[in-house]
């Protein structure tokens, strides 16, 4: 029976061509193979996160006047609700993490490297997107810290040269964080982002299944090379790492579980020490310690067409890298990443425990 | 040489129509009053600010005179008006000239009161006055003079929350006041009390001054039948309470100021559930013996207070336990909210000196506090059961996750 109906898929779809594919494909192994799982973690953090979220879609209701009770209502009304908000919320921070650590890594072993450009391209996009996702989310419970975050974050987008008052007022969908901004984040959040993260992912694990998994230039010139078989070996290993990441997940959630703050009220003052996500706060301390005017330029542009020129490198580093491209190291770009996760790790330290003013 | 004579005609009649038009802008009352010492010089200094000024009023629409004379025996000539300084006991009528003329008073402002001097003459102050009293207040004592503001400017002297420093000024000066045999310590006592807290230290402007209970122009002592109503102004329901307690007919019948014989006067202090009962700081001991009903009421509706507050704790508690361990107690927030309400609503009710109704109303609080107190315990359950669910769940993922690494092994060791 079992043999009928795959023969009539096989027939159809090629599945026996694809399985020989996948049962050829084999994974690197080498002291760096520990990096190759932070893909697959962003991945199961990611549908964890598309579970979650349609759950929460059941109940949650998109309004300023309605947000904060039904977000409310999930986490005490609804059975098991506080568990699953919990962890959408837990699981979104994980994945915006483990986003981090998979970029840095593909970045310091240069997995950028022909032919796979595309495939980086496509992952910095999924970061970005990751990052939007983010961002989009944390004003969805409306309140007080998120309303305030939100309102920072948009401001700041507002000072972007020619364009900014015009992004602004695009993302709040008016002058100030309104009904009009909870509602287009709100499908940014559910619609617009999750479909492009789907099409870049779609497309990110093609080239990877395609292409396979890049080696460290240390590994080309080694003779005594090792691998295993993608299919089992590395997919059930990959499955124990997913299952731990769950455990965790579950732990966090429940000896943790995520704050639902005071309902936001738009009349109010800003609190002190507002912040945004961790994520996104060594950008916020950059600007707020940059000097109001760097020779004839305002400082705060500056920052800002600053990190738009970082994103941008960052998006087309396998054409900067020309080093890599001859599968030649350049630790100068080596040196800079380190540079660069340090400044992150000291802006987000001095965000946190510095002068607070 | 025709047209020399014109242009030189022009320019002399020009000259002469701008002297002209200095001479009728310049007010020489305050031109020369600038040039002189001590009190004649000081009007001038203060007469920007002044209300009547910015509205275009000058030293003689009040003194009199012709200000458009350079020369002085010219301007102040009585011919023409001249009043000079009123004496201190005309100092009412002369206000009153304008203050009680409503037709005047209505090009100004149609809604300003002009009924000051009447009240003025009806106020202790102004009997004195009349009697011909010259060290009793007249308007400029709290209004100022030469350097009159409206009563909405907080740099006024009669500015709500500067009354009682105003009204001190001479209240509470014992060689001034030697005369009057009255007490002088009301500032001192007000400073302490509740509503000078509020009033002088926390500049809430809904706190009430000197005015608020004795009024300004009117000012009297509040006759003891008067008190209640007095304090009714704000405390409406709190007063409606007590006139339909039993107390009300006493305190009438023995003469007893209503809400002072246990709260005081300017010295009001922050109430406090110690007023209460038949213990310490009770005030109900004064009048009611051990014996009497008032002091089984009295110490009835202590308890029911007391019980009420010592349950509202332990909810308080039970809820904060809850919300340590990051459960959402917003539910319960909301019951403990209304039992602080029950509380207050309580406190009040002792006004009806029936523990029937404080009773009646602490129930309800302490059920309301019992519902919090039981959400809070149950969140604390629920969380100790999830933590418990947690580890059966781990260890089954884990399990799995190590029966996936035997499989590994397994498959990778043939």
């Amino acid at each position: 029976m079992f043999q009928k109906i795959y023969n009539w898929f096989d027939e159809r779809y090629q599945i026996t061509s694809s399985r020989d594919f996948f049962a050829k494909k084999t994974v690197p192994v080498h002291k760096h193979f520990v990096w190759y799982y932070f893909g697959g973690i962003t991945l199961f953090l990611f549908i964890v996160q598309v579970v979650t979220g349609i759950l929460l879609l059941f109940y949650y209701k998109p309004s300023a006047a309605e947000a904060f009770e039904s977000v409310k209502f999930i986490m005490t009304r609804v059975e098991f609700g506080w568990l699953i908000r919990s962890i959408h919320s837990w699981s979104a921070n994980l994945m915006v993490f483990s986003a981090f650590v998979h970029l840095f890594s593909a970045f310091f072993l240069k997995s950028y490297r022909p032919p796979r450009e595309a495939t980086w391209i496509t992952g910095s996009f999924l970061f970005f997107i990751v990052m939007g996702l983010g961002f989009t989310g944390y004003l969805l419970p409306w309140n007080e810290l998120s309303f305030f975050a939100t309102k920072v974050g948009t401001q700041i987008a507002g000072a972007v040269p020619v364009v900014g008052s015009y992004i602004r007022t695009i993302l709040r969908g008016g002058e100030e964080i309104s009904d009009a901004t909870i509602t287009r984040f709100f499908a940014l959040h559910v619609m617009v982002l999750p479909i492009a993260a789907a099409a870049f992912m779609g497309l990110h694990l093609i080239m990877v299944q395609l292409q396979g998994m890049s080696e460290p230039l240390s590994q080309i010139s080694n003779p005594d090379k090792k691998s295993m078989k993608f299919f089992p070996n590395f997919l059930l290993r990959d499955v124990i790492v997913w299952l731990i990441i769950f455990a965790g997940l579950l732990a966090l959630s429940v000896i943790f579980p995520w704050e639902l703050g005071k309902k936001a009220d738009p009349f109010s003052p800003t609190p002190l020490g507002i912040k945004p996500e961790w994520y996104f706060v060594w950008m916020f301390q950059t600007l707020k310690i940059i000097p109001a005017k760097i020779l004839l330029f305002d400082g705060e542009v500056l920052g800002i067409l600053g990190f738009g020129a970082a994103g941008l490198a960052l998006v087309m580093l396998p054409f900067i890298d020309i080093w890599a491209r001859k599968e030649k190291r350049n630790p100068l770009l080596s040196i800079l990443g380190i540079c660069v996760i340090l400044y992150i790790l000291l802006m987000t330290y001095l965000a946190y425990f510095g002068p607070q003013k | 040489m025709h047209s020399k004579f014109i242009f030189i005609f022009i320019i002399v009649l020009a000259a002469g129509f701008t002297a002209n038009l200095e001479a009728a802008e310049k007010d020489y009352c305050i031109e020369c009053h600038k040039t002189l010492d001590g009190s004649a010089k000081e009007p001038t200094e203060r007469i920007e600010g002044d209300v009547h000024f910015k509205r275009g009023l000058s030293c003689s629409d009040c003194h009199g005179g012709d200000p458009t004379k350079e020369d002085f025996t010219e301007a102040k000539d009585p011919a023409k008006g001249f009043i000079g300084k009123p004496k201190r006991g005309d100092i009412p009528s002369f206000c009153g000239r304008c203050h009680a003329d409503p037709a005047y008073m209505r090009k100004y402002n149609p809604n300003i009161p002009t009924d000051q001097l009447a009240k003025y003459h009806e106020s202790q102050h102004g009997k004195l006055n009349m009697q011909g009293d010259q060290k009793v207040a007249v308007c400029i004592s709290c209004h100022g003079v030469h350097g009159i503001r409206e009563a909405n400017d907080p740099q006024a002297p009669v500015f709500i929350s500067n009354i009682p420093r105003t009204c001190a000024s001479c209240h509470a000066d014992k060689e001034y006041m030697k005369e009057y045999s009255i007490p002088t310590n009301q500032m001192e006592e007000f400073e302490k009390s509740v509503h000078g807290e509020a009033l002088l230290n926390k500049g809430d402007r809904g706190a009430p001054a000197c005015t608020s209970c004795h009024g300004s122009h009117d000012a009297a002592l509040p006759r003891a039948i008067a008190v209640g109503n007095i304090c009714a102004q704000c405390h409406s329901l709190t007063r409606d309470l007590f006139t339909k307690s039993p107390h009300k007919a006493a305190h009438d019948s023995l003469g007893i100021p209503e809400c002072e014989a246990c709260h005081g006067n300017h010295n009001i202090m922050r109430t406090s559930d110690e007023m209460l009962g038949n213990t310490g700081q009770a005030v109900c001991i004064k009048c009611h013996t051990a014996d009497s009903k008032g002091y089984a009421q009295a110490s009835s509706m202590k308890n029911a207070i007391e019980a009420l507050k010592g349950d509202i704790k332990e909810s308080e508690n039970a809820v904060e336990m809850a919300e340590n361990i990051g459960m959402e107690m917003s539910d319960a927030r909301f019951d403990l909210d209304e039992a602080k309400n029950s509380l207050t609503k309580s406190r009040t009710y002792i006004h009806t000196f029936s523990k029937e109704a404080v009773e009646e109303i602490t129930k309800a609080g302490i059920g309301l506090a019992d519902k919090a107190k039981d959400k809070g315990r149950k969140a604390v359950a629920e969380f100790d059961f999830r933590r418990k669910w947690l580890a059966v769940v781990v260890a089954i993922i884990l399990l799995l996750a190590f029966a996936v690494y035997l499989k590994i092994r397994g498959m990778e060791k043939k």
